[in-house]
C-alpha cells in the first residue's frame, strides 16, 4: 500500500517534466534542428527557484493563488488516476467526477490570478480559456460514460481496470477507439497545445493560456511550468492506459509499461504540433462540439 | 409489338443527331410520334395483357395511359415543327433528341411491370426534361431548371428507398423477394406492414413529387412558367399521367395486401391540400403559364382525391387522367401562342387575345372551359362522376369542400383569362400570326375532349371500368 | 464479417459529420469519395465475393469514388470556387440536427422488424441516418455544389440499404440505378456550369426570383 503510494508520487513528481522536453525534442527534430536537451524543463525549473519575483502593485493573494493551484490539484488528482496498469492510490464510487471537477477548481484560481493583475489581455486569455473548457467537459463526461457503461463500477480504478484488453476486441472497440480519439482531444485542449493553442507564440493577441500566466516570475512561474507538466502527465494517462491496455503481473513491468506509454503520448503530442497549424479562433468551438458529438454517439453505441 | 414502341424513338435519334438540315430533324418528331400513336392503336387490339412474369406488358391501365398520352404527343410534335422553325435562334439539336427520348421512356414507364423498371424510366422522364426547361436560356430559366432537377431526383430517391422497402416487405413477410408486380401482387398479404406502410409513405412522397401534388410542388409553377409551351403541355399532361399510373401502381400493391384504408386517406389529404393550395394562389396570379402550372396542381388534387375516395370516385379520376392529358395539351399550346404573340407572360400586359389572334385566343378561352369542368367539355362529365362517388361514399364535407374549391379555381382563373382574351391588343410582335400546324394540334385535342364530353365510346368505358376494380382488388 | 460490416458502416457515419461540419468544398467531396469506397467494400463483406457482389462493388467503387468525385472536382475548378459561405442555419446547429437525425434513424430503425439474419445489423440505421444527411446538407447550404453533394450523400443512403437487398434484387436495377446517378450528376454539372455564366456565382440565394 505504501509502496504504491509512493510510486505513484514519485512517477509523478518525478517524471512529468521529461515529457514536456520530449515534446520539445521532436518538434525540434521533425524542424531539422537539434533542439534543447530532453533534460531542458528541470534545468529552467532550477534556475526559476533561484530567482527573485517581482509583484505588480494591483494584485492580491489571489495572483499567488493561481500557481499554487495549478500544482496542488494535479497531484491530488493523480491519486484517484490509475498509471497504467499500477492501481490509483485511493478510490471510491464517484470518484471520476471528482477527478473531473478538481481540475475546474484549478482552472478557477488561474482564470481568477490572471483577472487579478487587471490587465485586459490576461482577462482575453481567461475569458477563452474558460469558452474551451466548457465546451471539453461534455467531452469527458460522455467518455467516461461510455467506459463506465463497458466496466463495471464507478471509480476510476474500476473504468480503467484489466477488462480494457478483452474489450477493445469484442464489439464495443469502436467506441473505444472513439473515446481514445475524444480524449486525445481533450488532452491537447486542456494542456494548451495546437491545435487549440500555441505554447510557443509570443504574440499576445493569438495566446490562450500563456497569456493569463504572462506576469509571473520567479519561483510562481516555476510553481505554473511545473503544474502544468504534471497536468499534461495526469491527463494522459487515462489515454495512455486505452492504448496500451496490457497488464503485466509484475510493479516492474507496469511501471515500464507506463514510462513506456507516457514518451509515446509525448512523441504523438510533438508529432500533431508539428504537422498541424493552430486553428481559426472561430473553428475551435466548431470542433469541439464535433468532438462530443463524436463522444456522445460512442455512448449511443454502447447503449444499445 | 410492344418493344417497338420503345425502340422506334430510340430508333430515330441516330437521325437527330447527325442530320445537318434543320427541318428534317424538326419533322423527325411527328414521324416518332405518328408510328406511336398508329402502334399504340393497333397493340390494343392484338396484343393481350400481361402474363404474371412479363416485364414489360399491357393491363388496362397502361392502355388508358398509353391511349391518353400518345395522341398528346403527336399534337405537340406536330406543334413542335412550326414552332421550331420560328425559333431558329435556339435551335433543335437538343429539343429534338429529348423529346425522343422522353417519348421512349414515357412508353417504357407506361408498359413496364417491374416497379424498379418503372422507376427507372420515370427517372429517365426527368432528365430527358430538364434540359428542355432550360430552352429559354435566361437567368429563370436556369433557377426553374435547377429546382426541377434537385426536387425532383430527390424525389424519386426517396422512392427507391420506398421500392426498397417493398422488397423487404417480401423478405420479411416469407414471400418471393422480387419487384415484378405481379409478384408483389400475389404475395398480397404476406407483405410485413410496418414495412409496407413505410415504404408506401416513402413512395407516395417520390412519385407525388413528379405528380405535383402538395406540398411537393414547389418545381411545378417554375418549371411549368419557364419552359416553352410544348414542353409544359408534355409535362401537364403526359408525365403526370406516368406519375399517377406509378401511384396507382402502388395503390394495387397496397389493396392486394389489405391497406388500401391507409392509403386511401394519405391521398385524400393531400389530394384536398393540392386542391386548397391551387385555389389560394390561383386568385393572385400574375403569370400565364405559372397560372396554368396551379391548374395542373388543381387537377392532380382531384385525382388524389378521386382515388382516394374510391369506387365510382375512381372510375372518374381515370376518366378525369384522360381528359386532363388532352386539355392541358390544347391549354399549353394556345398559351404558348400567346406568349409568342405578345413577347410577355405577365397578365398585365396580355390583352386582346382574341382579337389579335383570333385562333389560338379563342382556343385558350375554350380550353379554360374546358379545364375548370365547364360542359360540355370532358373534364365536366369526370368531375361530376367524381363527386358523385364522394357524395356516395357518405362524405358530405369533403364534397363541399371540393366544390367550393373547383368554383374558387374558376372564379380566379377566368378573371385572368377573360381579361386576356377581350378588350384591344396593346403592344405585340406583329410579327407572329396563327399557322397551321400551331393551331391545328390543339384543335384536335379541343375537339377530342369535347367528343369525350358528349360520348363515352364503349371500349374506353369497358377499360376504364377494368382499370378500377385492378385497383380496388389489386389484381 | 459481420463485424467488419458495422465497422465500415460506422466509419460511414463518421463520414457523415465529416461532411456536416467541413466548410472546404473540396474536402467534402474527398468525403463523399471516401464515402463511396467504403460502399464499395460493404457487398463484399455483406455477401462475400460472388460474382454479383463482385459487379456491384465494382461499379460502385467505379463511380461513387472515382468518375463522380472526378467530375465535382473538374466543376469545382471550373467554377473556381474553393469555400462554402456560412450555410443558412451555422455550423454548430447543422452539426447538432445531423446528431439528432443519426439518433432519430437509430430509434426509428429499432421500430421495424427485422429478418433473422439481419438483427443486431447497423445496415439500416445507417442508411437512413445517411438520408437524413444528405437531406440536411442539401436543404442547409447555398453553393448549388455542396447541395449536389448532398444529393449524392442522400443516394449512398439509399445505395446502403440496396446492398442489403442485394442477393434479392436483380442485377439490371442496381445497375440502372448506378447509371442513373451517373447521368443525373452529369447532368447536374452542366447546369452548374450555366449557373455560374449566368450569376458568376454558385450562390442559390441568388436563385430566388420566381416566386408565388
Amino acid at each position: 500500500m505504501a509502496t504504491h503510494f509512493l510510486l505513484h508520487l514519485v512517477l509523478l513528481l518525478c517524471f512529468a517534466p521529461l515529457l514536456q522536453g520530449v515534446i520539445v525534442k521532436t518538434k525540434a527534430l521533425f524542424a531539422g534542428r537539434a533542439g534543447a536537451p530532453l533534460l531542458q524543463p528541470y534545468y529552467d525549473l532550477a534556475r526559476l527557484l533561484r530567482k527573485d519575483c517581482v509583484f505588480s502593485r494591483t494584485t492580491t493573494w489571489v495572483f499567488l493563488a493561481g500557481p499554487v493551484a495549478g500544482v496542488v490539484v494535479p497531484v491530488l488528482a493523480s491519486l484517484f488516476m490509475p498509471f497504467g496498469a499500477l492501481p490509483a492510490p485511493l478510490s471510491f464510487t464517484g470518484d471520476l467526477l471528482l477527478f473531473v471537477y478538481l481540475f475546474g477548481v484549478a482552472r478557477f484560481f488561474t482564470v481568477a490570478s490572471a483577472l487579478d493583475t487587471g490587465s485586459s489581455f490576461e482577462g482575453m486569455g481567461g475569458a477563452r480559456e474558460v469558452t474551451f473548457s466548457c465546451l471539453a467537459e461534455p467531452i469527458v463526461l460522455f467518455c467516461l460514460m461510455v467506459l463506465a457503461g463497458i466496466a463495471d463500477g464507478l471509480s476510476l480504478t474500476a473504468l480503467f481496470g484489466p477488462h480494457l484488453a478483452d474489450a477493445w476486441r469484442g464489439p464495443e472497440g469502436f467506441s473505444l477507439g472513439l473515446v481514445l480519439v475524444c480524449l486525445f482531444v481533450v488532452l491537447l485542449v486542456e494542456n494548451s497545445r495546437i491545435p487549440f493553442d500555441d505554447p510557443n507564440t509570443h504574440l499576445e493577441l493569438t495566446m490562450v493560456h500563456e497569456v493569463m500566466v504572462l506576469d509571473h516570475s520567479g519561483p510562481p512561474l516555476a510553481l505554473v511550468l511545473y503544474g502544468a507538466a504534471l497536468k499534461l502527465m495526469v491527463l494522459g494517462a487515462p489515454v495512455v492506459r486505452l492504448l496500451l491496455p496490457f497488464t503485466s503481473g509484475s510493479l516492474a513491468g507496469d511501471t515500464l509499461v507506463f514510462l513506456a506509454g507516457m514518451l509515446l503520448l509525448a512523441v504523438l503530442i510533438g508529432v500533431v504540433e508539428s504537422t498541424m497549424a493552430r486553428l481559426r479562433l472561430i473553428r475551435i468551438p466548431q470542433i469541439l462540439v464535433g468532438t462530443s458529438l463524436l463522444a456522445g454517439f460512442a455512448l449511443v453505441l454502447v447503449l444499445r | 409489338m410492344l418493344a417497338a414502341l420503345i425502340l422506334v424513338p430510340l430508333a430515330l435519334l441516330p437521325i437527330a443527331w447527325l442530320a445537318p438540315w434543320y427541318r428534317l430533324r424538326s419533322w423527325l418528331l411527328p414521324l416518332a410520334g405518328a408510328s406511336h400513336l398508329l402502334l399504340v392503336v393497333l397493340a390494343m387490339g392484338s396484343v393481350p395483357d400481361a402474363h404474371p412474369g412479363d416485364w414489360i406488358g399491357l393491363d388496362p391501365l397502361s392502355r388508358l395511359v398509353l391511349l391518353s398520352a400518345s395522341p398528346l404527343y403527336l399534337g405537340c410534335a406536330l406543334y413542335a415543327v412550326d414552332y421550331l422553325e420560328m425559333r431558329r435562334d435556339r435551335g433543335n439539336r437538343v429539343m429534338v433528341p429529348c423529346l425522343l427520348v422522353f417519348l421512349a421512356a414515357l412508353s417504357l414507364a407506361a408498359m413496364s411491370r417491374h416497379l424498379g423498371l418503372l422507376w427507372l424510366a420515370l427517372e429517365s422522364t426527368t432528365l430527358a426534361s430538364a434540359p428542355l426547361i432550360y430552352y429559354n436560356r435566361n437567368r429563370y430559366s436556369i433557377e426553374a431548371t435547377w429546382k426541377y432537377l434537385l426536387v425532383c431526383s430527390v424525389g424519386i430517391a426517396l422512392a427507391m428507398l420506398g421500392l426498397l422497402f417493398f422488397a423487404y416487405a417480401a423478405l420479411r413477410g416469407g414471400a418471393t423477394v422480387s419487384l415484378l408486380l405481379g409478384d408483389l401482387l400475389s404475395a398480397g398479404p404476406q407483405l410485413s406492414r410496418p414495412w409496407l406502410n413505410a415504404g408506401f409513405i416513402l413512395l407516395l412522397v417520390g412519385f407525388g413529387t413528379k405528380m405535383g401534388l402538395a406540398p411537393l410542388h414547389a418545381w411545378k409553377p417554375d418549371a411549368y412558367g419557364e419552359a416553352p409551351g410544348l414542353v409544359g403541355a408534355l409535362l401537364a399532361g403526359g408525365l403526370t399521367s406516368l406519375a399517377f399510373l406509378a401511384v396507382l401502381r402502388v395503390m394495387q400493391v397496397m389493396a392486394a395486401a389489405g391497406a388500401l384504408p391507409l392509403a386511401r386517406s394519405v391521398l385524400l389529404g393531400l389530394g384536398l391540400f393540392s386542391l386548397l393550395l391551387a385555389a389560394l394562389f390561383m386568385m393572385r396570379q400574375t403569370d400565364l403559364k405559372r397560372m396554368l402550372a396551379y391548374s395542373s396542381i388543381e387537377h392532380m388534387g382531384l385525382l388524389a382525391v378521386g382515388v382516394g375516395i374510391g369506387g365510382l370516385a375512381t372510375f372518374g379520376a381515370l376518366l378525369h387522367m384522360v381528359n386532363n392529358a388532352l386539355a392541358k395539351g390544347c391549354l399549353f399550346l394556345s398559351a404558348g401562342n400567346i406568349h409568342r404573340a405578345f413577347a410577355t407572360k405577365r397578365l398585365a400586359e396580355v390583352r386582346g387575345a382574341l382579337t389579335a389572334l383570333p385562333f389560338s385566343g379563342t382556343l385558350f378561352l375554350a380550353a379554360f372551359l374546358a379545364v375548370t369542368g365547364s360542359p360540355p367539355f370532358g373534364m365536366f362529365l369526370s368531375e361530376i362522376t367524381i363527386l358523385r362517388g364522394i357524395f356516395g361514399a357518405g362524405q358530405l364535407w369533403v364534397g363541399l369542400f371540393v366544390v367550393l374549391l373547383l368554383a374558387t379555381v374558376f372564379i380566379g382563373m377566368a378573371s385572368s383569362v377573360l381579361e386576356v382574351s377581350q378588350g384591344e391588343p396593346t403592344g405585340r410582335d406583329l410579327a407572329f400570326t396563327d399557322r397551321f400546324l400551331l393551331v391545328a394540334p390543339p384543335l384536335v385535342l379541343l375537339l377530342a375532349v369535347l367528343l369525350l364530353g358528349l360520348y363515352l365510346p364503349e371500349p374506353l368505358r369497358l377499360l376504364l371500368e377494368q382499370a378500377t376494380a385492378l385497383i380496388e382488388r389489386g389484381a | 464479417m459481420a463485424d467488419l460490416s458495422n465497422l465500415l458502416l460506422l466509419l460511414v457515419i463518421l463520414l457523415n459529420f465529416f461532411a456536416l461540419g467541413s466548410s472546404r468544398l473540396a474536402a467534402c467531396i474527398h468525403a463523399v469519395a471516401l464515402q463511396g469506397g467504403i460502399l464499395a467494400l460493404l457487398p463484399l463483406t455483406a455477401h462475400g465475393f460472388s460474382g454479383h457482389a463482385l459487379l456491384l462493388a465494382g461499379g460502385a467503387l467505379a463511380l461513387k469514388a472515382v468518375l463522380i468525385p472526378w467530375l465535382l472536382l473538374r466543376a469545382m475548378r471550373k467554377v473556381r470556387i474553393r469555400r462554402e459561405v456560412e450555410p443558412l442555419i451555422g455550423y454548430v446547429p447543422t452539426l447538432l440536427t445531423g446528431a439528432l437525425a443519426t439518433a432519430a434513424a437509430f430509434i426509428f430503425a429499432d421500430l421495424l422488424p427485422l429478418v433473422a439474419a439481419h438483427q443486431g445489423g447497423l445496415f439500416i440505421p445507417t442508411s437512413l441516418a445517411t438520408l437524413l444527411t444528405g437531406f440536411l446538407l442539401l436543404v442547409s447550404r447555398r453553393k448549388a455544389l455542396t447541395q449536389v453533394v448532398g444529393y449524392l450523400i442522400l443516394e449512398n443512403g439509399i445505395f446502403i440499404f440496396g446492398i442489403l437487398m442485394a442477393d434479392a434484387l436483380p442485377m439490371m436495377v442496381e445497375a440502372g440505378v448506378l447509371l442513373d446517378l451517373l447521368v443525373a450528376v452529369f447532368v447536374m454539372g452542366i447546369v452548374i456550369d450555366q449557373i455560374n455564366r449566368e450569376f458568376s456565382t454558385l450562390d442559390t440565394e441568388q436563385l430566388s426570383a420566381l416566386k408565388e
